[in-house]
C-alpha cells in the first residue's frame, strides 16, 4: 500500500515538473495543480497512512490515525483554490492584454532594462 | 515633563501642520510653533533636577531579550543640544512663516520640520544605542525630505539624493560601528558603554569600531573627504539650510563624537583620524568658501569649515579641546543660523543670491545689513563678539597640537584656516552689503516684515551678549563639557575672557585678520586665477560612482533576470534535485521500522488509474478541454484516496474544491486558446522529460522512505486527541484543530484566501476598465455559440436542487465539531449551490437575486471569526479560547452549543465569499465579451411565449 501511495506522488510530482516547465500558461496552470496534490498527499501521508481509523472520537474505537497533518493538509487544499484562481486570474489578464499565453518574456517585452535599450 | 512626551512632542505635533494648514497660514505657523514651545517648556521643567547635579532617565522595557528598550537620558550634554535645536526649531518655525511664499505647502513643510525636530532631540536623549540609531536614520530620511522640499527644482532633487546617499550610508556604517561597541561592552545602554573605556580600547574590534562609528560622523558633519553634500544640500529653503544644515544636523556627527569622547578618545587611531580629517576639513572649506558666488554656498563652505575645526579640538583628546569645542558649538549655531537667515532675507528681497549682482544693499535693507554684518564679524573672528573668543581658544589648543611631525605644522595649518575664514567673511559684508547702491536687481529689495528680521536678531544678540561678557556663558560649557568629559578628564581650570593678555593665539588672530583683509583686496585677481584652475567636481565623480553601480547592477539584473521564466523555473527544479541528491548522499537512513501494508485490489485498480490519468494528461495537454477533465479524474482519485485513509474530512473537503477549480478554468478556457501549439522541439522536450522524471523518482523515493519508518520523535497528536472533547467539546478532531488548538492558524488564512479573492476582483476592474475591456467586447468566439445556452432541463434541476444542497451545507456545518463537516466544507459545498444557479440561468439573472456583495462576505467572515476570538477575552482566556455548554430544548435532544461555532460560521462565510467572489468575477468578464445577456433564466421558455403571445 505505502508503495502506491509513494509511487503516486512520483508520478504527480513528475507530470506537474513536466507541465511547468511548458512554455505557455495553461500547461503550467496544469502542472502546479499537480504539483498541489502531489505536495498536498505527501503532507498528509507524513502521518503515515491508516486504513479504517478516522480521527472521529468514539467509544468503541481502538485507534485514531494522527489529525494534525489532515487538518493543515485541509486548509492548504482550501488555500490552493485561492492561489490556483490569483494565477488563472493573471494568466487570462496577460493574454487578453497582449493576445500572448506565452510564459517567457517575449523579446524582452517585460524586462525594463531592454526596454530601455531599445529606447536609447 | 517626562522626557518620552519631550521627545514624542514634535513627532505627535507633526500631524497638527497638515491639520491646520487649510485654516490658514498663520495658524498652522502658530501651531507647530506651540507644540515647539511646549517641548522647550517640558525640556526646562527637567533643569532644576539637572542643576542639582542629577542625570534625568526614563525606561520603557520592549524587548529586554534582544536589549531594545526605550531609554531616555537627560545629561548636561543632551540638554544643551536639546535646548539648541528646540530653541533654534522655534526661531526658524517663525522666520519660515514669513519666509514661504503662498505656493508652497505650509503644512508638508512645518510636518517635515517637526519630524526632524523629533528626530534630532531623540538622537541626543537616547540612552539605548539601538533607539539613537533609529532616530539618526530618522533625521537623514527627513533631512531629504527638507532638501527636495521644493520637488519642481532638478537641483533640489538631486541635492536631496545626494545628500540621502551620503549620510545614509554613513548611518549603515555607524550601526555596525554601535553594534561593535554594544557587544564589547555587553549592554546597549549608553550610560553603560561610557564606563566602560578600558574594555572597548584594549579590544581587538576597538578599531573597526571606530572606523564605522567616525564614518557615521563625518558623513552626518560633512567632514572631508564626505563635505561635498552639504554645498549641494542648500537647495534647500532657507530656513532648512540655516535649521538643519548649520545648527543641529549636521552638528549630529559632532554630538557623538562628544557623547562618545570618553571611550574613544585619546589612543592614537582616533587623535590621526578626527584631528587630521578637522584639519583639512577647516582649511578646505575655507578656501572654497571664499571663492563662491552663492551666498548659501559659501555659507555652506563656511560651515563646513566651522565643522572641521570643532572636530579637531574633539580630535585632540585633551579636556581643553572639548570645552572649546562645546563653547564653540554654541557660538556657530547663534552666528551662522543668522547668517542663514540673513542670507535668505537677502534671496527673499533681491530674488537673487549671487554675491557678483549684490552690493551695496545697506542703503536698502539697514536692519538686515546690521544683523549680517554682525553675525560675519563674529564668524570673522572679530574681538567683541562670540566667534573670536572661541576662535582663540582654538589656536591655543592648535599650538600645543602636534600632527604629521614638525610643531609648527598644526598652529600654521590653523591659522591659514582662520586667515581664509576671515577673508569670506570680509567678502560676504562687504561684497553685498558695502560698496555703491545698485539698481539692477532682479526685484527692488528693502527690509522684511519684522517677523523675518527679529528671530537672526535675536540670535545676533546673542552673538554680541556672549562676546562681550564670556562669563556669563562659563556656567553652561563647563557644565557641558563636565558631562562631555564624564570621568575621562577633569573640567579644565580656564576663564572664559575676552582678554587673556599679549599670547601667541592673540598674534595668530591678528594676523589671520590683516590677512583676511589683504585677500579681500586681492579677492577680483585670486578668484581669477582660482577660475583658471582645474579641480576635481565632488558632484560629477559622485555622479560617476552612482552611475557606475547602476550600470553593474543593470548588467547583473539583465544576465540573471532575462524574462525567460521557464528556464527559471528548470534552475529551480534542478537545483533543488541537487540539494536533495546531498541530502541523500550525506545523510543517514535508518532501517524501516514499520510494515508494508497489503495492497488490496480496489487500492491497485485506483493506482492503475490515477497513473493512466496522469499520463494520459501529459500526452494530451495540448487538448485543454481533455486535460481539463483528466485533471477533474486526478482530482477524484486523490479524494477517494483520503476517504479510504482515514481522512474523510479532507476528502470532502477535495471534492468540493475539485468542482469549483474545474468551473473556474473553464471559466478562463472560455477566452484563452482552446489547443497549445507544439513549441518545444525534440531535445527540449526529452531534457524537460529528464528533469521531471527526476524529481518524481525524487519525491517518490522520499515518500516511500518516510512512510516505511515511524515518527522521529512523539508526533503531538496524542495531545489532541485525548483533549479534544474534554477541552475543545468536540469529537471530530481534525475540525476541533481547526477551529481551536490551531484557531489562530485558520484565522490567518481565512484572510489570505480572502486576500486572494479581493486580488483577482481587483484584477478584474483594472482589467475590465482598461484596454481589455475593447479587446473583449470585438472578440468573436471562435466556436459558434450553442442556440440554447441556458436549457430549460438545466435550470429547473439546479433550481430544485439548491434547497436540496442549502440543507447539505448546513448539516455538514452543525454536524462538524462532531462529525466530518465544518465551515470549510459547508462553504465549498454552498458556493457549488450558488455557481450552479450562474451556470444555469445565466450572470444577469443570478447577479440581480444576489443580496449582498460577496467581498462584503468574506469580510463579515473574518471578523465573525476574529470577533469570537475575541470574545475569550471577556471570559479571562486567551485569544480564540473556545468555551462550550450544552443546552436542551423542548422537542429537541441535549445539543452542545460551543463558541466555536462562531467561528466556524467565520470560516464558513470567508470560503463561501472567497470563491463565489473568484468565480463572480471571470463571469464578469464573460458578460463584457460578445454576448448579451438576457434577464430570463432561459432562453426558449414556452411560458414566457404564451404569455406574450397572450398580450400581443
Amino acid at each position: 500500500m505505502e508503495l502506491l501511495v509513494a509511487s503516486g506522488i512520483g508520478v504527480l510530482t513528475a507530470a506537474g515538473i513536466y507541465l511547468v516547465l511548458r512554455l505557455r500558461t495553461f500547461p503550467v496552470i496544469l502542472g502546479t495543480a499537480l504539483l498541489t496534490y502531489a505536495v498536498n498527499v505527501f503532507l498528509f501521508a507524513s502521518g503515515r497512512l491508516v486504513v479504517g481509523a478516522p480521527p472521529i472520537l468514539m467509544d468503541d474505537a481502538s485507534r485514531y490515525t494522527d489529525p494534525l497533518p489532515q487538518a493543515l493538509v485541509l486548509t492548504a487544499i482550501v488555500i490552493s483554490f485561492g492561489m490556483t484562481a490569483v494565477v488563472v486570474m493573471i494568466a487570462l489578464g496577460a493574454f487578453l492584454g497582449s493576445d500572448d499565453d506565452h510564459v517567457d518574456d517575449q523579446d524582452g517585452a517585460l524586462d525594463p532594462v531592454r526596454k530601455l535599450e531599445r529606447a536609447e | 515633563m517626562s522626557l518620552i512626551l519631550v521627545v514624542l512632542m514634535p513627532f505627535l505635533g507633526a500631524l497638527l501642520p497638515g491639520v491646520l494648514y487649510p485654516a490658514g497660514r498663520r495658524t498652522c505657523a502658530l501651531g507647530t510653533l506651540a507644540v515647539s514651545v511646549i517641548a522647550l517648556i517640558g525640556l526646562a521643567s527637567n533643569l532644576p533636577a539637572l542643576l542639582n547635579g542629577e542625570v534625568v532617565t526614563q525606561r520603557i522595557e520592549w524587548l529586554p531579550a534582544l536589549g531594545l528598550n526605550a531609554t531616555f537620558f537627560l545629561d548636561p550634554l543632551g540638554a544643551f543640544f536639546a535646548t539648541l535645536i528646540l530653541g533654534i526649531g522655534c526661531l526658524i518655525i517663525a522666520y519660515g512663516r514669513y519666509y514661504l511664499s503662498r505656493d508652497d505647502d505650509m503644512g508638508e513643510f512645518y510636518t517635515y520640520l517637526l519630524l526632524f525636530q523629533g528626530a534630532m532631540v531623540g538622537i541626543v536623549l537616547s540612552d539605548n544605542i539601538l533607539m539613537l540609531l533609529v532616530f539618526w536614520e530618522l533625521t537623514s530620511l527627513s533631512s531629504f525630505l527638507l532638501i527636495g522640499y521644493w520637488r519642481h527644482l532638478p537641483e533640489g532633487r538631486q541635492g536631496a539624493r545626494m545628500a540621502l546617499a551620503v549620510t545614509g550610508m554613513g548611518g549603515l556604517a555607524l550601526i555596525g560601528g554601535m553594534l561593535i561597541l554594544g557587544q564589547i561592552a555587553g549592554s546597549y545602554d549608553l550610560t553603560v558603554i561610557l564606563e566602560n573605556r578600558d574594555a572597548i580600547q584594549s579590544s581587538d574590534l576597538y578599531l573597526p569600531a571606530l572606523i564605522l562609528i567616525l564614518l557615521g560622523c563625518f558623513t552626518k558633519s560633512a567632514q572631508f573627504p564626505f563635505h561635498f553634500w552639504l554645498p549641494h544640500a542648500m537647495a534647500a529653503p532657507t530656513p532648512v539650510s540655516a535649521y538643519l544644515h548649520s545648527a543641529t544636523m549636521v552638528k549630529a556627527g559632532i554630538f557623538l563624537m562628544a557623547r562618545l569622547w570618553p571611550v574613544l578618545s585619546g589612543s592614537e587611531a582616533w587623535f590621526w583620524l578626527v584631528t587630521g580629517a578637522g584639519l583639512i576639513t577647516v582649511v578646505l572649506g575655507a578656501v572654497i568658501a571664499l571663492f563662491k558666488h552663492d551666498l548659501k554656498a559659501l555659507l555652506a563652505f563656511s560651515t563646513v569649515s566651522h565643522l572641521g575645526l570643532i572636530t579637531m579640538l574633539l580630535g585632540t583628546g585633551t579636556a581643553f579641546g572639548a570645552m572649546t569645542a562645546i563653547f564653540h558649538i554654541l557660538n556657530h549655531a547663534t552666528f551662522k543660523a543668522a547668517l542663514f537667515m540673513s542670507a535668505g532675507i537677502v534671496d527673499h528681497e533681491a530674488h537673487t543670491r549671487d554675491i557678483r549682482k549684490l552690493g551695496g544693499l545697506r542703503h536698502l535693507m539697514p536692519v538686515t545689513a546690521t544683523i549680517a554684518t554682525l553675525a560675519a564679524l563674529s564668524m570673522a573672528g572679530i574681538p567683541l563678539f562670540n566667534g573670536f573668543v572661541s576662535k582663540e581658544m582654538w589656536l591655543e589648543e592648535a599650538l600645543h597640537t602636534t600632527l604629521f611631525g614638525p610643531e609648527w605644522l598644526v598652529p600654521a595649518v590653523a591659522t591659514v584656516g582662520a586667515l581664509f575664514s576671515a577673508a569670506y567673511s570680509f567678502r560676504f559684508i562687504f561684497h553685498t552689503f558695502f560698496g555703491k547702491e545698485r539698481h539692477d536687481y532682479p526685484s527692488h529689495p528693502h527690509d522684511p516684515n519684522p517677523g523675518m528680521w527679529l528671530p537672526p536678531a535675536f540670535l545676533v544678540s546673542l552673538v554680541l551678549l556672549i562676546g562681550l561678557a564670556p562669563f556669563l556663558a562659563e556656567p553652561l560649557v563647563k557644565g557641558v563639557t563636565g558631562a562631555v568629559l564624564g570621568s575621562a578628564a577633569e573640567v579644565p581650570e580656564y576663564h572664559l575672557a575676552i582678554w587673556h593678555g599679549f599670547k601667541p593665539p592673540l598674534y595668530l588672530s591678528a594676523v589671520a585678520v590683516a590677512g583676511g583683509i589683504l585677500l579681500l583686496l586681492l579677492h577680483r585677481w585670486l578668484q581669477k586665477g582660482w577660475d583658471v584652475v582645474p579641480r576635481p567636481e565632488a558632484k560629477t565623480i559622485f555622479d560617476g560612482v552612482i552611475a557606475g553601480c547602476v550600470w553593474v547592477a543593470r548588467r547583473v539584473t539583465c544576465v540573471l533576470h532575462d524574462g525567460a521564466f521557464t528556464r527559471y523555473a528548470a534552475i529551480l527544479s534542478v537545483a533543488i534535485l541537487a540539494a536533495a541528491v546531498h541530502a541523500f548522499l550525506t545523510g543517514t537512513t535508518g532501517p524501516a521500522t514499520r510494515a508494508m501494508q497489503p495492497p488490496s485490489v480496489v487500492a491497485i485498480a485506483t493506482w492503475v488509474m490515477l497513473v493512466a490519468a496522469t499520463g494520459f494528461l501529459v500526452f494530451v495537454h495540448r487538448h485543454r478541454f481533455a486535460a481539463l477533465i483528466l485533471i477533474g479524474i486526478i482530482g477524484l482519485i486523490v479524494s477517494v484516496a483520503f476517504a479510504f485513509f482515514s481522512a474523510p474530512d479532507l476528502a470532502m473537503t477535495q471534492i468540493s474544491v475539485e468542482v469549483v477549480t474545474v468551473v473556474l478554468m473553464l471559466l478562463a478556457l472560455n477566452f484563452l486558446p482552446k489547443t497549445t501549439p507544439v513549441e518545444s522541439g525534440m531535445l527540449r522536450r526529452a531534457r524537460d522529460a529528464v528533469i521531471a522524471c527526476a524529481g518524481g523518482i525524487g519525491a517518490g523515493a522520499l515518500a516511500y522512505f518516510l512512510l516505511l519508518r515511524d515518527f522521529v520523535s512523539a508526533p503531538i497528536s496524542e495531545y489532541h486527541l485525548e483533549n479534544s472533547y474534554a477541552g475543545g467539546g468536540g469529537t471530530n478532531v481534525v475540525n476541533v484543530i481547526l477551529v481551536d488548538f490551531r484557531g489562530f492558524d485558520t484565522f490567518g488564512e481565512i484572510i489570505v484566501l480572502g486576500i486572494a479573492a479581493m486580488v483577482i476582483y481587483a484584477l478584474t476592474e483594472a482589467l475590465l476598465r482598461g484596454p481589455v475591456r475593447a479587446r473583449l467586447l470585438n472578440r468573436v468566439p471562435e466556436t459558434p455559440l450553442a442556440g440554447d445556452r441556458h436549457p430549460l432541463m438545466m435550470v429547473v434541476l439546479t433550481r430544485v436542487i439548491m434547497p436540496v444542497l442549502l440543507m447539505i451545507g448546513v448539516y455538514i456545518f452543525l454536524r462538524g465539531h462532531n462529525m466530518p463537516g465544518g465551515g470549510f466544507i459547508a462553504g465549498l459545498v454552498v458556493a457549488v449551490a450558488i455557481v450552479q444557479q450562474y451556470m444555469a440561468s445565466g450572470y444577469a439573472w443570478a447577479t440581480q437575486r444576489q443580496r449582498f456583495p460577496y467581498h462584503g462576505i468574506v469580510g463579515a467572515g473574518v471578523l465573525i471569526a476574529g470577533l469570537t476570538g475575541i470574545g475569550a477575552w471577556f471570559t479571562g482566556h486567551e485569544f480564540l479560547t473556545s468555551s462550550f455548554t450544552y443546552i436542551k430544548l423542548p422537542l429537541l435532544d441535549e445539543f452542545e452549543v460551543a463558541s466555536a461555532m462562531g467561528f466556524d460560521l467565520g470560516v464558513f462565510l470567508a470560503v463561501l465569499g472567497a470563491v463565489l467572489l473568484s468565480l463572480e468575477s471571470f463571469s464578469r468578464m464573460a458578460r463584457r465579451a460578445y454576448t448579451e445577456e438576457s434577464e430570463y433564466a432561459m432562453d426558449i421558455d414556452p411560458s414566457r411565449e404564451n404569455r406574450t403571445g397572450g398580450t400581443d
